[in-house]
């Protein structure tokens, strides 16, 4: 018993140490994705980045190495289709996507025994995967990632901002979409073993659409999606060990639930302060029965 | 010196042509309004010159060289504020975009920067909104707001498409306001209209587009002269709102 404990601590740190890097990246890298419009292009990725594990248990090689090479064409490959802008593009990505879930699930069948088990894991995420260098690949690469995103972030703001403005000022377009494209990949990747493939982009995206309510700005949205991003992941952690439950479920899970609440009490401040207006608009508040100009109402509207 | 010269430019979107060999050139310190019904080609001819549309044939030169890449010298001032608002973002980090370029995209802004969003957003009238959200604004403040951040970028030319499209009189007033202060530094300008309203005293050229080409080219006509021009119907096609074109 006693030295089952020390080995749940130390995969339990493990775990923990990756969750909350992988909290910290992906909404900072997913801001971008949800600010053009694109919150689900997380999740084709992580379908295309099944082929990429299927290859690597295949050849007996790191899974990890050759999903980020994967998802990486494949990302880059959606990034050129949606820069064409053709109706079609809709359908191709439908075939990338399909095809590459459908391949990886067969790619993996391939590859011989436990695969099942296996298979549910990089799909799901569990707990107990994170081995020593796989937590590195994921500090690594996960700092990389980190540090464009937040390093670049004017560029990439001004780009996902109006693509069309970007191009005209001057900014290389292509090459930053590009440079999404792989960072989006890349996160997918290293949070696979964590918070698995079919549920990496709910990370992406949910903390950001919860900081959203609140924040006035890119900035604020940001940094508080990142705070959410690591409440959520370590929490989850914790969760999931407690009532033992799948990692990746749990963590999103708890991120949903994080915009729930604060969708409810943006609801209730706003009631509140409708209320506190409409009392102090009654005679005797002269100086509040003023009429605002319009666009102040369309901010509270 | 010419800071923009089209040469015989021709436009075709798939089989369709759509600018049919215009030339134009635009000297430094004009401002040039671009006048036409929808469909006409008017904002075509902008976005060649932007070269956000290829062109078939012919050629544009900007600032003298064919192969212009020094895209800081050029405020653009786009229709609308862009489709990518999912995420909130402030009205101070919308004109901030507008430096990023110029600046070097692996610099992180310095004071400089903050000084000239500050000055835009004076330029404007809307300093005391920096930190809203820029969806919080009404649409004359929205486009005051696309103004400020190609001025923040302290260009040489201004490219405006249908600046004042369906905004109120104040921010029109505040618009004019600041294009007036841009023209008198030395700015040169070319805008597409629909109608001029405030900005009609500043303009020193209108070139009307009409089906794909230039039908009429000169000073801004009088509303009689204008009248009498045989073209007219078929230039501006919304009859009862005609006068709007050259302002009230």
């Amino acid at each position: 018993m006693g030295s089952m404990s020390i080995f749940a601590n130390e995969f339990m740190i493990r775990a923990f140490i990756g969750a909350v890097v992988i909290g910290l990246t992906a909404p900072a890298l997913g801001i971008y994705l949800v600010q053009r419009r694109m919150s689900l292009i997380g999740d084709g990725v992580g379908h295309v980045a099944l082929t990429g594990v299927g290859v690597g248990l295949l050849l007996d090689r790191s899974p990890v190495l050759t999903a980020v090479i994967v998802s990486a064409i494949g990302a880059i490959a959606i990034e050129l289709i949606r820069e064409r802008g053709r109706t079609s593009g809709d359908v191709a990505l439908a075939l990338l996507f399909y095809g590459g879930i459908a391949g990886g699930v067969m790619l993996v069948g391939l590859s011989g025994s436990r695969s099942n088990a296996n298979l549910m894991t990089y799909l799901f995420g569990s707990l107990a995967t994170t081995s020593r260098s796989d937590l590195a690949v994921i500090v690594v690469l996960g700092a990389v990632v980190l540090g464009l995103a937040i390093g670049l972030r004017p560029a990439l703001f001004a780009v996902s901002h109006d693509e069309e403005y970007a191009r005209v000022s001057g900014l290389p377009v292509r090459a930053l979409n590009l440079l999404v494209a792989v960072l989006t990949a890349v996160t997918v990747t290293i949070s696979m073993r964590a918070v698995g493939l079919l549920l990496v982009s709910a990370l992406m995206v949910v903390p950001v659409a919860t900081a959203q309510q609140v924040a006035r700005g890119f900035v604020a949205t940001m940094g508080l999606a990142m705070v959410l991003g690591v409440a959520a992941a370590g929490s989850g952690v914790w969760l999931a060990w407690e009532i033992d439950t799948a990692l990746g479920a749990t963590i999103v899970v708890l991120a949903i639930a994080g915009f729930l609440v604060m969708a409810v009490a943006v609801a209730a401040v706003r009631a509140v302060r409708k209320r506190g207006a409409l009392r102090a608009s009654r005679p005797g508040h002269a100086a509040a029965a003023e009429p605002e100009p319009h666009e102040v109402v369309l901010d509270r509207g | 010196m010419s800071i923009v010269e089209v040469k015989n430019a021709v436009v075709g979107y798939d089989e369709r042509i759509v600018l049919r060999d215009v030339s134009l050139t635009v000297t430094r310190g004009e401002v040039v309004a671009i006048l036409g019904a929808n469909g006409s080609g008017k904002s075509t001819l902008i976005r060649s010159i932007l070269r956000l549309v290829p062109l078939s044939a012919g050629e544009i030169t900007l600032f003298g060289d064919k192969r212009f890449k020094s895209w800081e010298r050029i405020g653009y001032v786009p229709q609308r504020i862009g489709a990518g608002a999912g995420v909130p973002a402030t009205v101070a980090e919308v004109i901030g975009s507008g430096l990023v370029a110029r600046r070097g995209i692996l610099r992180p802004p310095r004071a400089a920067d903050r000084a000239a969003v500050a000055t835009a957003l004076a330029a404007v009238g809307l300093s005391d909104r920096a930190g809203d959200p820029v969806t919080s604004l009404s649409g004359g403040q929205q486009q005051r707001t696309l103004i400020a951040r190609a001025l923040a970028g302290r260009p040489e030319l201004l490219i405006l498409d249908e600046p004042t499209a369906g905004v109120d009189a104040a921010s029109q007033a505040a618009f004019a306001g600041a294009l007036g202060e841009f023209v008198a530094g030395g700015g040169t300008v070319m805008l597409v209209a629909h109608e001029l309203g405030p900005l009609q005293p500043l303009i020193t050229r209108c070139v009307v587009v009409h089906h794909g080409e230039i039908a009429h080219e000169g000073g801004v006509p009088a509303p009689a002269g204008h009248h009498a021009d045989p073209g007219h119907d078929h230039v501006h096609p919304h009859a009862p709102a005609e006068q709007g074109m050259w302002g009230a």
